[in-house]
């Protein structure tokens, strides 16, 4: 839904015929010309604006309670502006992950959280939402802080979203059907829809609230317990947000939270034996190892959300300045930091030159600065690793002879900004247009016909998602078809309400979440049978 | 509904009298055929020649039947005997290889993705523009998917005996098992599948806001599938029925022990109208074919049944090269619970075809016996006299119950099972040894006095070796049920309603079956919890094995409704 409504606020800006990007401009004009700056000024950063919320939470909550590592360790939380820290936040390791397991277990196979009506189990859910409504402002200020994304997105779009998914989740809980079966003889069939267990949850630093719904919502409508591991970017809101959940009244272990590394405690919890189902949201190559440590220890079920190198593809009929505008959302949303993000902009040849000289000007105009400001479009890259990265990228692509339309630099000389960079002249065989990048980075390569398009936009490891340009039925209904990847999205882009499956095709991942497919993710199938004496029919 | 066919039997003949359940009255035969296993002395008699020729021993890719490209083969041995039966073309790598490029292109490029699920006529016309007028040119498809299986089922029929007779000459399981219940089913599931292929629906979704939101349930691609050896025929139909339902092709990898029916039934399947490449077969080893599946770049999804040794290999496998989606059906350990108030006789009758049906080889085989101590010594002593009347031998022979094991690695592994029973200190109460001295027969083996912690207690014993355990209440029979890595099935044998309730939600396993065992009809999805596997075969959540869920959305202008 952030995206959504990001997407609808562009499209009525477009059925108004006033193009966004004007808009948008006029209004920081109005409010924000003071602080903001398009990425090209180069004065430096003015003041950090401090954010209007407490860090009150940094410790693993645990059976119902924040508690500090086994360890006693703590690692700091950066903020994406400066690099400076913004809390210590306890490290959790093997052990913790030991001791937040045998809570989930104690809470899946005592109680009481299976053992409740659904009903009940929807009640807390909705008592949640509404706590996250209720506290949208801080968690929306925490997040912004620790991601560096926009505090207006995260306000305005994904907190709201974070309310509306496990509304939505709630609604499921009392709504979990199996099925009876015909037989062959004289047998009556059912089937059980039953909660899987504990489930491990590992989650990403790129939307950190918005995928602890996306797991959290269908992990628990299902009857699930939960040992869920943040991103060690990203720690802050999932701890204020299982406070919430206590308060809303669910019962200790049921949720548990550690913060920690990737190589400590998540894959400890990947590899725990104790743990009956894996979800894991992040990059390929993890998603390898974690399937991986699946497979060596007890073959717990795994759901992965991976990378992409999503096609965005512009046919001749399109819209132009609209596939220019959604073509710039899809990959700048969130500093590019998305996993479905439009990083293989297609257009066809007799459109080309005009977009690319559109999607040059939109890129030199986005609004770039402290996330806290208003009107910002663009605020930091989360850590200095995946600055670095990006930055790397951009020389790649000059060095392979894209060629650079605008940005390809750093903003201001703190933190982590970076300029939307555009590139165009990209050819399939450059880095820049086979590697997952998850920055500012939009790259334009140029096509003829359909079957090339759809040739090309296949022929990646990747198959996440697509967006797809065009005013031909024909055209979209063969695209759709032909393109292997989990989402398309015809004429709009990243739209991401909760009744959409989401997921990968090939090495984009495995399984679906949201939707009503996201349920098979927690439940085990059980078939029972039993003979029938006398039956009035079979 | 192989078992399910044996298990109505069961039933019928449990119901009609308290008789319990035999062949030997139905067949004359059987006493000039058939000896307990405690006849030990006897010498075996003159092995039966199986009624069937074995016609291909080569690959079948892309359409023909080719040797492997290294020129190797492999011998296929009668479990009767440990005679050779044939040589079999070795696959390797690069006969996986070949068969992945020939189902790559039949999906890429070939017809079957693009056929219909379904059509009446052979010919059909469409409207086309042409020169700027409309006309209809008419459009042959080839054979639609639902019918071409449709016809292969018909063809099973038509080749009942000879492929029942190549099933069990390569795996030694009773010729009447093959040819009354297993060929029957291999039809019946194709069937299933056949009306399964223009009945793949997706959803439209409700959006948020002004969007049109559908789903797209798509075939993945390329499917890699590795049968194992226990039930060859009825396992390609699990993974063939649904792959080829959803339209997939497929590299079908047959277990080393038992390679011979697959190719019969592939060649009725290209009789059928198949096109070429859809289905491709290679014969070979795990650590070589296998692996090479699981870990190609150009497999969209693997399925393995067999071990959960192997399937963790499988699944690392796939990890590794190109994450592709593993359906996994592996081991299991499965209780057989026998509560106080349970009809006894009919108990000790399915306890009994629990784990000893297909000479113990089955993976949901019921291989722990619990019995509430009230019914405990009656129990033990029937079910030993039920097993001392199994009828043990050739297989081909009418009456016989029970086969040899399918190779000597299994025989091994079973006497080394049954010589811990005995050192672990479990009561013998019958067998113990191999049945004959030719072949792998075993004798069918009953312990009572086991313990949870013994090893026949809790590892995969995959043998005639029934193992008897004493409980005292339903909270401890459900802790110590649930108490193995293994989930794949359990039996539940009550008379009470609060009991069967009870236990179906608590036993953690993919199949309960209350007062039955072994039922599997086609629409029953089978597969197990924890350590026994991941998805489900057969039933209609066997076809999410085979399809991608692709959203699509398009945003919508001026909707009458959202």
């Amino acid at each position: 839904m952030a995206a959504r409504r990001v997407s609808s606020l562009l499209s009525r800006s477009f059925s108004a015929s006033s193009p966004f990007l004007s808009r948008s401009q006029g209004r920081n004009l109005n409010n924000g010309s003071r602080i903001v700056r398009r990425f090209g000024t180069s004065s430096a950063a003015e003041e950090v604006i401090s954010p209007s919320v407490q860090v009150s939470y940094t410790k693993l909550l645990i059976d119902g309670n924040f508690v500090d590592a086994a360890s006693g360790k703590t690692f700091p939380t950066l903020d994406p502006r400066t690099g400076e820290v913004i809390a210590h936040v306890a490290e959790g390791d093997a052990e913790d992950i030991n001791r937040a397991v045998k809570a989930a277990r104690k809470a899946f196979d005592e109680g009481p959280w299976p053992k409740m009506t659904a009903y009940e189990r929807s009640r807390v859910m909705l008592r949640f939402a509404d706590l996250v409504e209720k506290h949208s402002e801080e968690l929306a200020a925490l997040e912004s802080w620790d991601n560096g994304k926009t505090y207006e997105q995260a306000l305005t779009a994904e907190i709201p979203m974070v309310a509306r998914l496990f509304r939505y989740y709630a609604g499921w809980a009392d709504k979990i059907h199996g099925l009876t079966v015909p037989a062959d003889g004289n047998y009556h069939v059912q089937t059980l829809h039953e909660p899987i267990g504990v489930a491990g949850q590992i989650i990403p630093w790129n939307f950190p609230l918005l995928m602890f719904a996306w797991k959290v919502g269908p992990a628990l409508a299902c009857g699930n317990t939960i040992v869920l591991k943040t991103a060690e970017q990203t720690p802050l809101t999932a701890f204020y947000v299982g406070k919430l959940f206590l308060e809303a009244g669910l019962p200790p272990g049921v949720l548990n939270i550690v913060s920690g590394f990737g190589a400590t405690a998540g894959a400890s919890l990947a590899s725990h034996m104790d743990v009956d189902k894996l979800a894991f949201t992040g990059s390929t190559d993890t998603g390898k190892v974690i399937l991986g440590l699946a497979a060596n220890s007890n073959l717990k079920p795994v759901t992965l959300e991976l990378g992409g190198k999503s096609p965005f593809i512009v046919f001749e009929d399109a819209d132009i300045d609209k596939a220019v505008e959604l073509a710039h959302f899809a990959l700048f949303f969130n500093q590019g930091q998305c996993c479905c993000a439009g990083s293989r902009t297609y257009v066809h040849e007799k459109v080309y030159d005009e977009f690319v000289e559109k999607a040059k000007a939109r890129a030199l105009k986005r609004v770039v600065g402290d996330p806290f400001k208003k009107g910002i479009e663009q605020g930091p890259q989360v850590d200095s690793k995946q600055f670095e990265k990006v930055m790397k990228y951009i020389r790649s692509g000059v060095e392979s002879n894209a060629t650079l339309e605008c940005g390809g630099g750093q903003v201001g000389d703190r933190g982590y900004f970076i300029q939307p960079t555009v590139f165009s002249n990209v050819k399939d065989d450059m880095l820049i247009a086979q590697d997952e990048i998850f920055g500012p980075v939009q790259s334009i390569l140029k096509f003829s016909d359909v079957d090339e398009v759809i040739k090309r936009a296949n022929d990646t490891r990747y198959g996440l998602a697509a967006g797809v340009f065009t005013k031909s039925l024909d055209t979209a209904n063969r695209v759709s078809r032909a393109l292997k990847a989990g989402t398309v999205w015809v004429n709009c882009f990243d739209v991401f309400d909760a009744a959409i499956p989401f997921g990968g095709y090939k090495m984009s991942g495995n399984g679906r979440e949201k939707g009503i497919y996201s349920l098979n993710n927690y439940l085990q199938v059980k078939a029972v049978v039993t003979p029938l004496n006398n039956p009035a029919w079979i | 509904m192989a078992s399910r066919r044996v298990s109505s039997l069961l039933s019928r003949s449990l119901m009609s009298s308290s008789s319990p359940f035999s062949l030997r009255g139905k067949d004359p035969l059987m006493n000039r055929g058939a000896r307990r296993y405690s006849n030990l002395a006897a010498s075996l008699e003159d092995t039966i020649t199986p009624p069937v020729k074995v016609e291909q021993t080569q690959l079948l890719i892309n359409g023909k039947f080719v040797d492997s490209a290294s020129g190797k083969t492999f011998p296929t041995l009668d479990p009767r005997t440990g005679e050779v039966i044939a040589q079999v073309a070795e696959g390797d790598v690069e006969d996986v290889n070949r068969a992945v490029v020939a189902a790559r292109k039949a999906f890429d490029e070939g017809p079957w993705p693009r056929m219909t699920a379904y059509v009446n006529q052979k010919k059909s016309f469409l409207y086309v523009f042409k020169d700027l007028t409309l006309t209809h040119v008419w459009i042959r498809f080839l054979q639609e998917r639902s019918k071409i299986l449709f016809r292969f089922a018909d063809l099973i029929e038509k080749h009942n005996d000879e492929i029942a007779a190549l099933e069990t000459w390569d795996n030694g399981k009773p010729y009447e098992q093959s040819a009354k219940i297993e060929v029957p089913m291999l039809a019946r599931v194709f069937r299933y599948y056949a009306g399964w292929a223009d009945k793949i629906h997706g959803m439209t979704v409700p959006g948020d806001g002004s969007h049109h939101v559908q789903t797209l349930h798509e075939p993945i691609g390329v499917a890699g599938q590795i049968i194992p050896w226990n039930f060859p025929l009825l396992m390609l139909s699990w993974k063939l029925g649904p792959a080829l339902a959803c339209g997939n092709t497929v590299v079908l990898k047959t277990a080393e022990q038992t390679p011979l029916s697959a190719l019969l039934v592939g060649r009725l399947l290209h009789e059928a109208g198949l096109p070429e490449g859809v289905v491709n077969i290679v014969s070979g080893f795990g650590p070589t074919a296998g692996a090479a599946i699981a870990s190609h770049m150009d497999i969209d999804k693997v399925a393995f049944t067999g071990s959960t040794d192997v399937g963790k290999i499988i699944l690392e496998l796939a990890s590794k090269s190109n994450l592709k989606a593993v359906t996994l059906e592996l081991g299991g350990k499965s209780p057989f619970i026998v509560c106080e108030d349970a009809d006894v006789d009919q108990a000790v009758e399915m306890a009994h075809f629990a784990l000893f049906f297909n000479q113990g080889q089955c993976c949901c085989a019921g291989s722990r016996t619990f019995v509430h101590e009230r019914v405990y010594d009656e129990f033990v002593e029937k079910a030993k006299a039920r097993a001392i009347n199994r009828a043990v031998g050739d297989p081909f022979k009418s009456g016989i119950e029970q086969g040899p094991q399918v190779d000597s690695e299994q025989f091994e592994k079973i006497l080394k099972y049954i010589r811990h029973g005995v050192d672990s200190g479990a009561t013998l109460q019958a067998g113990g040894d191999r049945h004959g001295s030719k072949g792998y027969y075993i004798q069918p083996t009953v312990f009572s006095d086991v313990k949870d912690d013994m090893l026949i207690a809790k590892d995969e014993i995959f043998g005639p070796v029934q193992t008897i355990l004493k409980f005292k209440n339903l909270d401890e029979v459900i802790a110590r049920a649930n108490n193995s890595r293994y989930g794949l099935a359990a039996g539940v044998f009550t008379q009470n309603l609060d009991t069967a309730n009870r236990l179906m939600r608590a036993l953690r396993v993919g199949s309960v079956w209350i007062n039955c065992f072994d039922v599997f009809d086609a629409t029953i999805p089978f597969g197990g919890y924890k350590m026994s596997g991941i998805g489900r075969e057969k039933g209609i959540y066997s076809l999410n094995n085979y399809l991608q869920v692709k959203a699509v959305v398009t945003s919508i202008k001026n909707p009458a409704w959202l």
